[in-house]
């Protein structure tokens, strides 16, 4: 995303949010009206399992500067056990992304459940700090997919 | 070519105060494939449909994209209104911009920036969309009900009397639950056992309902409709179809010196026992940790006196399987432990004691044939101090952050109640609120107050000394006078706060549903679904679900039977269509999603292949069962070909997203 001088640098979040947990999470966090910036864009999928890392790649491809994955607490998934594979998952592709030299802070799982609204909004704030922190995600980001 | 509509709700102004939603739904107007694009106040009410309706006639669409409130809200209302007009409702996508952008996002600019962005990112997974037809599968016509306390028996007698089965599961040796131990119940002062125990004696003789007593859930298997259980009968080693319940082994046992668990330990029970008399079902169980024919194999007396042959001391833990369609969790509350409120002595001092333990020690059926005597020295109390929220709205980690809820009016009822018969007996209640919601509640304290004249207090009680005279020094505040008070109290009775039974977790676990962090399940919506959990199939009955009184409790019960009964009416449910499904051409049979399904439902079959060369090839390739999968998306990721994909969320789609909102 551009950064201004007069103007804080703006990241663009993509969080990946189980269906169960984290997104009622996040919808509870909205109800009870706390605050998040609106950096974090959230999108929607039935399990943090269904999250393959090739999306998490194609989002810093496209220009994103962090991605967070939220599912429910281990133990609590609502597929008994998809949030273990997605906790070996991303083990294995942010190690990968370390070798590459991405900061380790672009990236997060965060198991937040249905009734944390509070905890979604606050990882969600110390999140974007973290993002932000780190300035634009340039290594990653593939220039000619940026919309002209 | 795409045609699709595009429907911005101001819910009222809920959306449009923040959000400028003339702005968002020009934008998206403006997006490929967008034809048209609408905004209207309330999407969800009756014209709001209509309006989608008519677009959808009207302009011939292909999908739909409506922006309002979240998808876990009124995704399946818009979906209908797409049916009703003909289209596919799985061709509807839903941009949540009510709770995560107005509701959020104060700065209107940038509040409306994010809801265009959300709004493209849904028309551009929308232009994936594929429709989808929901397949059926087969209900089973037999409801389980997890826990024999009122809950469970209310749900089992509902559920029963539509003319269903039902199976009821209880870890005890007998049903009745909480509800078994407590003396009176408020506001009307009646007494449990005798509206309990006809309940529990209506559902034994019940043709319809089969009661597994000392039994727990080992395994649960499948999905809605089709549950496969596994009950683990736990060992009482007498045989329970000849067990006749005349008690004679208990009395001829000479092992008599076990704490009796349901007079809260009070008194003692022999180590064959029936809990109590009115026990359903009415069999002795011998307690294998107390048996003296089990710990040194010398004894062997109930066996002797037992005219019906039923002891058998060889008997096992059995398992038994059971197809049900519906699956009723009661599983009830327990009093927390009181270890960690070390400043309430109720570890040092045998005449504190717990709420729950007075309804013992008052109870005519108790240890004292009704007459309130101290525990310790077996003489009348006549100063009783009360203690209100020991562990409950306590924001720290000892305690319970919630309300117990009925702590407030089971002490009003213990105040009244011994001051009825004691009047000589001073009673202090130190409260931090009174809260009385319910019908006749208020009044009822009030009666305790005015009419009783019981003393309450408002203040937290700071430590309980027990003195070497027998009494014990109570240190409170009392906020109101602004003073330290010191009372010799005879008695202290602590309101423990109530929190789900332990079992409830591993309970979860296997049923897959979701608890909140107190461990209580979590129901589908909290106002408009308060009895289903979110797995479909699964229902909560009573405390479970939160604290809750036993008017609550009961009409908590009917409410889940009556949901269960919904269930179990219909022959066949349609299933979830966003299921995982393989692409047969490219899947090499590797195994690896087989591996990652937590449900089984992938198998291999062999299939014939038209090969380029007119030969034919059979290959090994995987296969989704609809009925099974519950659509996870976990074999999809595992997949290395990338043969596996999930409707509804496939990985095209997904990618769409990804770009729209990273564009």
């Amino acid at each position: 995303m551009q950064v201004n001088e007069n103007k804080e640098f703006q990241p663009l979040i993509v969080a990946f949010c189980c269906n169960w947990c984290s997104y009622a999470g996040a919808d509870l966090a909205g109800t009870n009206r706390l605050n998040y910036p609106d950096n974090i864009k959230i999108i929607r999928v039935p399990c943090s399992c269904r999250v393959n890392p090739m999306f998490i790649l194609r989002a810093f491809q496209r220009g994103a500067d962090g991605v967070i994955l939220c599912g429910c607490h281990p133990g609590d998934c609502h597929y008994t056990s998809g949030n273990y594979f997605t906790r070996r998952r991303m083990t294995l592709l942010f190690s990968m992304l370390d070798f590459l030299g991405i900061e380790r802070d672009r990236t997060r799982v965060e198991w937040v459940s249905a009734a944390e609204g509070a905890k979604f909004a606050a990882t969600m704030n110390e999140f974007t700090e973290a993002v932000k922190k780190l300035g634009p995600n340039r290594r990653l980001e593939d220039l000619r997919c940026r919309k002209q | 070519m795409q045609r699709i509509g595009v429907f911005v709700c101001h819910c009222g102004t809920n959306i449009a105060a923040t959000v400028d939603v003339k702005a968002v739904a020009e934008a998206l107007g403006r997006e490929p494939g967008v034809i048209v694009s609408q905004d209207y106040q309330y999407m969800c009410s009756e014209s709001g449909q209509n309006l989608v309706k008519n677009a959808i006639k009207e302009h011939k669409l292909t999908g739909v994209v409506v922006c309002s409130c979240s998808p876990r809200m009124h995704e399946n209302t818009f979906r209908n209104a797409a049916a009703s007009a003909g289209l596919n409702p799985y061709l509807v996508e839903i941009a949540n911009i009510r709770e995560q952008c107005s509701w959020i996002h104060k700065d209107i600019a940038s509040a409306t920036e994010k809801a265009i962005i959300l709004g493209k990112a849904a028309v551009a997974k929308v232009h994936l969309n594929a429709p989808l037809t929901a397949g059926e599968s087969p209900v089973v016509k037999r409801a389980l009900v997890i826990g024999g306390g009122i809950a469970g028996i209310q749900t089992a007698l509902d559920i029963a009397e539509a003319g269903f089965d039902v199976d009821i599961v209880e870890k005890k040796p007998t049903i009745g639950g909480k509800m078994a131990q407590i003396d009176k119940t408020f506001p009307t002062l009646d007494c449990a056992a005798c509206i309990l125990t006809p309940k529990m004696v209506e559902a034994s003789q019940n043709e319809h309902i089969t009661i597994h007593s000392y039994s727990e859930v080992a395994d649960v298997k499948g999905f809605v409709g089709n549950f496969t259980v596994t009950i683990k009968k736990k060992a009482r080693f007498v045989d329970e179809t000849k067990c006749t319940g005349c008690g004679l082994c208990t009395e001829k046992c000479p092992m008599k010196k076990v704490p009796n668990e349901f007079n809260m330990g009070f008194d003692n029970r022999s180590a064959i026992y029936i809990p109590f008399a009115q026990a359903v079902p009415k069999v002795a169980t011998i307690d294998p940790n107390n048996c003296m024919m089990m710990k040194t194999g010398k004894c062997g007396v109930c066996s002797k006196v037992c005219s019906a042959g039923a002891i058998d001391y060889k008997q096992e833990d059995r398992l038994i399987e059971q197809q049900y369609g519906a699956i009723v969790v009661a599983t009830g509350f327990e009093p927390i432990k009181l270890d960690k409120y070390d400043e309430f002595a109720y570890n040092q001092c045998p005449d504190v004691v717990t709420s729950l333990e007075l309804e013992r020690l008052m109870n005519a059926a108790g240890p004292n044939g009704g007459t309130l005597l101290r525990p310790s020295d077996k003489t009348h109390p006549h100063k009783i101090v009360f203690v209100q929220c020991v562990g409950s709205r306590c924001d720290d980690s000892k305690g319970k952050p919630y309300c117990s809820k009925i702590c407030c009016m089971y002490t009003a009822k213990h105040a009244m109640l011994i001051r009825e018969k004691y009047p000589d007996t001073e009673v202090y209640v130190f409260y931090i609120d009174v809260r009385t919601p319910g019908k006749n509640f208020d009044e009822f304290y009030r009666r305790a107050v005015e009419q009783y004249n019981v003393h309450y207090i408002k203040g937290m009680v700071g430590k309980v000394t027990p003195r070497s005279d027998g009494k014990i020094d109570v240190q409170a505040s009392d906020l109101l006078a602004n003073e330290q008070l010191h009372i010799d109290a005879d008695m202290v009775v602590l309101a423990a706060a109530i929190e789900p039974d332990k079992t409830a977790r591993p309970l979860a676990t296997m049923l897959t549903t979701q608890m909140d962090t107190n461990d209580f399940f979590t129901e589908a919506h909290p106002k408009l679904r308060p009895v289903e959990s979110a797995t479909a199939g699964i229902f909560l009955s009573g405390a479970c679900q939160g604290p809750k009184d036993i008017p609550e409790t009961v009409a908590q019960a009917s409410a889940a039977a009556a949901k269960a009964i919904v269930l179990l009416v219909k022959n066949s449910i349609t299933c979830n269509p966003c299921v995982a499904h393989s692409d047969e051409l490219m899947c090499n049979g590797c195994s690896s999603c087989e591996k990652v399904c937590p449900y089984g439902a992938i198998t291999y079959i062999d299939k014939e292949f038209k090969m380029p060369d007119r030969t034919i090839a059979v290959r090994r390739v995987a296969s989704v069962n609809p009925a099974v999968c519950q659509g996870c998306g976990a074999c999809t990721v595992a997949c290395p070909s990338g043969a596996m994909d999930l409707n509804g969320f496939s990985n095209s789609q997904i990618i769409a997203e990804v770009d729209a909102i990273c564009k």
